[in-house]
């Protein structure tokens, strides 16, 4: 009964934590992408690398100031954007598809290759960069702070209480797109974009925006994950990570600003939860160790992920919030 | 890059049957053997094993075969250098003279140790070029194999399936108990292993796939439900298979024959064989049988097919039994060449379907053709870029196709929307 208490408590932190702010970032991206425009986008975590990496890189590599390297970010994930939409915003969504998901495999690879390790650092990827952005913190960062049963740092809760102001303001700005006529229009292109064209409006740079303003969230994701952590490594940014936030937007309920933000909340949430009871369940000898290490159990997260994704499509689309006539899933 | 053939495979059967208890006793370990196709093996270089503190656990000499292993003191990372000083002239270590491995409980880790003996990069009878170009021939020729059935899966249903690479892998594990754990000999384990994946295939198609069209979930949905099953497959091997890459137990360890201007081990070329043969065999089945002809027929316009008394649901699980045990038969064929993993298939199918997009999606003949474009583009790749970059290679090449032709080579415009 303590052990569940003691899963249910550090679940409860992950509720809140960065990570849940950083699929949070992702899937409003993804929203914005995959929900409102109809766009599919399967690199989602290459933005988000982009975003990390520009701070790290800036910051470490290139004795830039923190603020630079946000800067440097965003900018990375707008060309990324504006390079993977040239090609395909034209053709059918699946190529869109494709393309992004080898895109994020192989910025990975290059990532982390032997020949990037002088810019990236390599499989070791590059730390010390967050100094500037924590020292920002009206509070004592090298204190632990006590809350709700929980334990945070001084630089978690820092990060976090940042992280969350973003997705607010995040949400804010997706809201109010989707009420402007610019919303409008990009959903419009997700229910028959035939139609829009007819009526003269430019899909392919709607797309465009669309898919730029949806990388940049992700950016933003990748950043507060890179702060988080404090360190920046190619491979924490796997693309199963991008399937993770899209399991959280169709959880929450695509098309629907707060959808992504509360998907990711309740998905890191069930996550922790799984992940420390089978720990403590196998520790107590419940679960035979030759049935399930507890080295297993990081992978059988992204298993129980895979699953849960493929019954949510099948069976209940819209998520929790959605509009299952809002849900692009019929289109090709 | 050449010939760094290639230090190292554990002699681990032993310890690869599991069966808890025995590993434990058995204890941890880290072994391997120093060799080149040229020198043979390697005697008297030192090995030295360290804890990633720099702390030396045992240093040691290979033997007269070339190997060497060290009993180390408990499970974890451990770092095994190699004094670049001991090795004969010309033979070098490729990339560091060090490698991390991280060892698990009662394992005995093989480690590779690449080396290259350098003398095949000025004349001895290669041409890095050539070689690379049939290198390349025979890794298209895998990804042919692969996604043949990927692309007929397209043209037959429409669906986009992320979850293709999974049966490449579970061809490779597949043959890789049947093979290891099993005994038996590495054929027949591959042709039991490409009857798994006509199995798997199969219920792919009768559990998720003819169900899902029955309710008409639309496509888009059906992509996204292939990379849930791609994700929960994939993870799903890592637990049951584990992390680790490990070799078949038959045709390791082989010379590569000189034939010129290239040089290749004789498992490579068996695998060149086999794949002509069995493509070769696909391509009449395609336009001679009658099922074949339905495929196609299916594939063109699945409409007009049913119109015509074609039995549409019949050829489409045909489809998904021929992909699932091509498929297979492709992991074999990538994991006797690049040892078996848990991920391979995943990694694969990006140049899967860099191969389909480029021979045009929905084609038979097209994969085909793309696959081995692809294959021969990511190896000749490293001419120019480094090698732990070459996949980089192909995926740029993708995105230039699209580009340029998105269509790809045989494919028709109608399609790409």
């Amino acid at each position: 009964m303590a052990d569940l208490l003691n899963a249910f408590a550090i679940a409860g932190k992950a509720f809140f934590g960065f990570q849940a702010i950083f699929f949070a970032l992702l899937a409003i991206g993804i929203n914005v992408h995959f929900g409102y425009t109809g766009l599919l986008n399967f690199g989602q975590i290459a933005f988000a690398m982009l975003g990390g990496f520009g701070i790290a890189i800036s910051v470490s590599q290139w004795g830039l100031p923190f603020w630079v390297g946000v800067i440097v970010g965003v900018l990375a994930a707008v060309v990324l954007a504006l390079l993977l939409g040239l090609p395909t915003l034209r053709l059918r969504a699946d190529y869109l598809a494709i393309v992004t998901i080898a895109t994020a495999e192989g910025l990975r690879l290059v990532f982390r290759s032997v020949s990037a390790t002088p810019v990236t650092g390599g499989t070791r990827g590059l730390s010390a960069f967050n100094r500037d952005f924590i020292a920002l913190a009206p509070w004592d960062t090298g204190r632990r702070y006590d809350l709700l049963g929980t334990t945070w740092s001084g630089t978690e809760l820092w990060v976090c209480t940042i992280g969350w102001i973003l997705v607010a303001l995040c949400s804010l700005l997706v809201w109010a797109l989707m009420r402007s006529p610019w919303g409008r229009v990009v959903k419009a292109i997700r229910e028959d974009e035939d139609a829009v064209r007819s009526l003269g409006k430019n899909v392919y740079a709607y797309k465009m925006q669309a898919l730029v303003l949806g990388g940049i969230f992700g950016a933003f994701g990748g950043m507060v994950y890179a702060v988080g952590t404090g360190s920046a490594i190619p491979d924490q940014y796997q693309n199963a990570n991008t399937f993770l936030a899209y399991a959280a937007l169709i959880l929450g309920g695509a098309a629907r600003v707060l959808g992504p933000v509360i998907g990711s909340m309740l998905l890191l949430f069930i996550l922790q939860f799984a992940d420390t009871g089978l720990r403590s369940l196998i520790a107590n000898g419940v679960i035979p160790s030759e049935l399930l290490s507890s080295t297993d159990v990081a992978q059988l997260r992204y298993v129980l992920v895979g699953i849960g994704l493929m019954l949510l499509l099948v069976f209940r689309p819209q998520g929790i919030f959605g509009d299952r006539r809002e849900v692009m899933l019929d289109a090709r | 890059m050449l010939v760094l053939l290639l230090a190292a495979l554990g002699m681990a059967f032993a310890t690869l049957v599991p069966g808890v208890a025995a590993a434990a006793e058995a204890g941890e370990q880290v072994r391997g053997t120093l060799q080149t196709s040229l020198s043979g093996p390697i005697e008297g270089v030192t090995v030295e094993v360290a804890t990633p503190d720099g702390e030396t656990v045992d240093t040691v000499q290979t033997g007269e075969d070339g190997r060497w292993e060290v009993d180390l003191p408990g499970p974890g990372q451990y770092v095994v250098s190699v004094d670049p000083d001991d090795l004969p002239e010309g033979v070098e270590v490729n990339g560091e003279p060090s490698r991390t491995v991280t060892v698990d409980s009662g394992r005995a880790q093989p480690v590779n140790i690449g080396l290259n003996d350098g003398s095949r990069n000025d004349g001895g009878g290669t041409i890095r070029a050539v070689q690379l170009f049939v290198d390349g021939l025979r890794f298209g020729l895998l990804i042919a194999m692969a996604a043949v059935g990927l692309s007929l899966i397209y043209g037959t249903t429409g669906l986009t399936n992320f979850a293709h690479g999974e049966l490449v892998t579970i061809g490779a594990i597949a043959a890789w108990y049947i093979n290891v754990q099993g005994g038996v000999p590495l054929i027949p384990a591959a042709l039991l292993a490409m009857v798994v994946g006509g199995v798997v295939g199969a219920l792919n198609e009768l559990v998720i796939w003819r169900p899902l069209r029955r309710r008409g979930t639309g496509l888009i949905a059906a992509l996204v439900v292939s990379i849930g099953l791609s994700l929960a497959l994939r993870y799903g091997y890592q637990i049951f298979y584990g992390g680790f890459s490990n070799p078949y137990a038959d045709y390791q360890g082989q010379r590569a024959r000189d034939y010129g201007v290239f040089t290749l081990q004789d498992r490579d070329i068996a695998s060149i064989v086999i794949a002509v043969v069995v493509l070769v065999l696909v391509a009449l089945m395609l336009q001679r049988t009658k099922i074949g002809k339905a495929m196609r027929a299916v594939s063109d316009n699945r409409d007009l097919a049913a119109s015509s008394g074609i039995d549409v649901n019949r050829v489409v699980l045909f489809v998904w039994v021929l992909g699932g045990a091509l498929a297979a038969l492709g992991g074999v064929l990538l994991g006797l060449s690049d040892q078996v993993q848990w991920d391979m298939g995943f990694r694969l199918l990006l140049l899967m379907f860099a191969g389909v997009t480029l021979g045009g999606l929905g084609t038979a003949y097209g994969a085909l053709l793309g696959s081995l474009i692809v294959g021969v583009f990511v190896q000749m790749s490293t001419l120019v870029i480094p090698n732990d970059m070459k996949y980089v290679g192909g995926l740029l090449l993708l995105i230039v196709i699209l580009v340029v032709r998105p269509q790809g080579i045989l494919g028709s415009r109608a399609r790409i929307g």
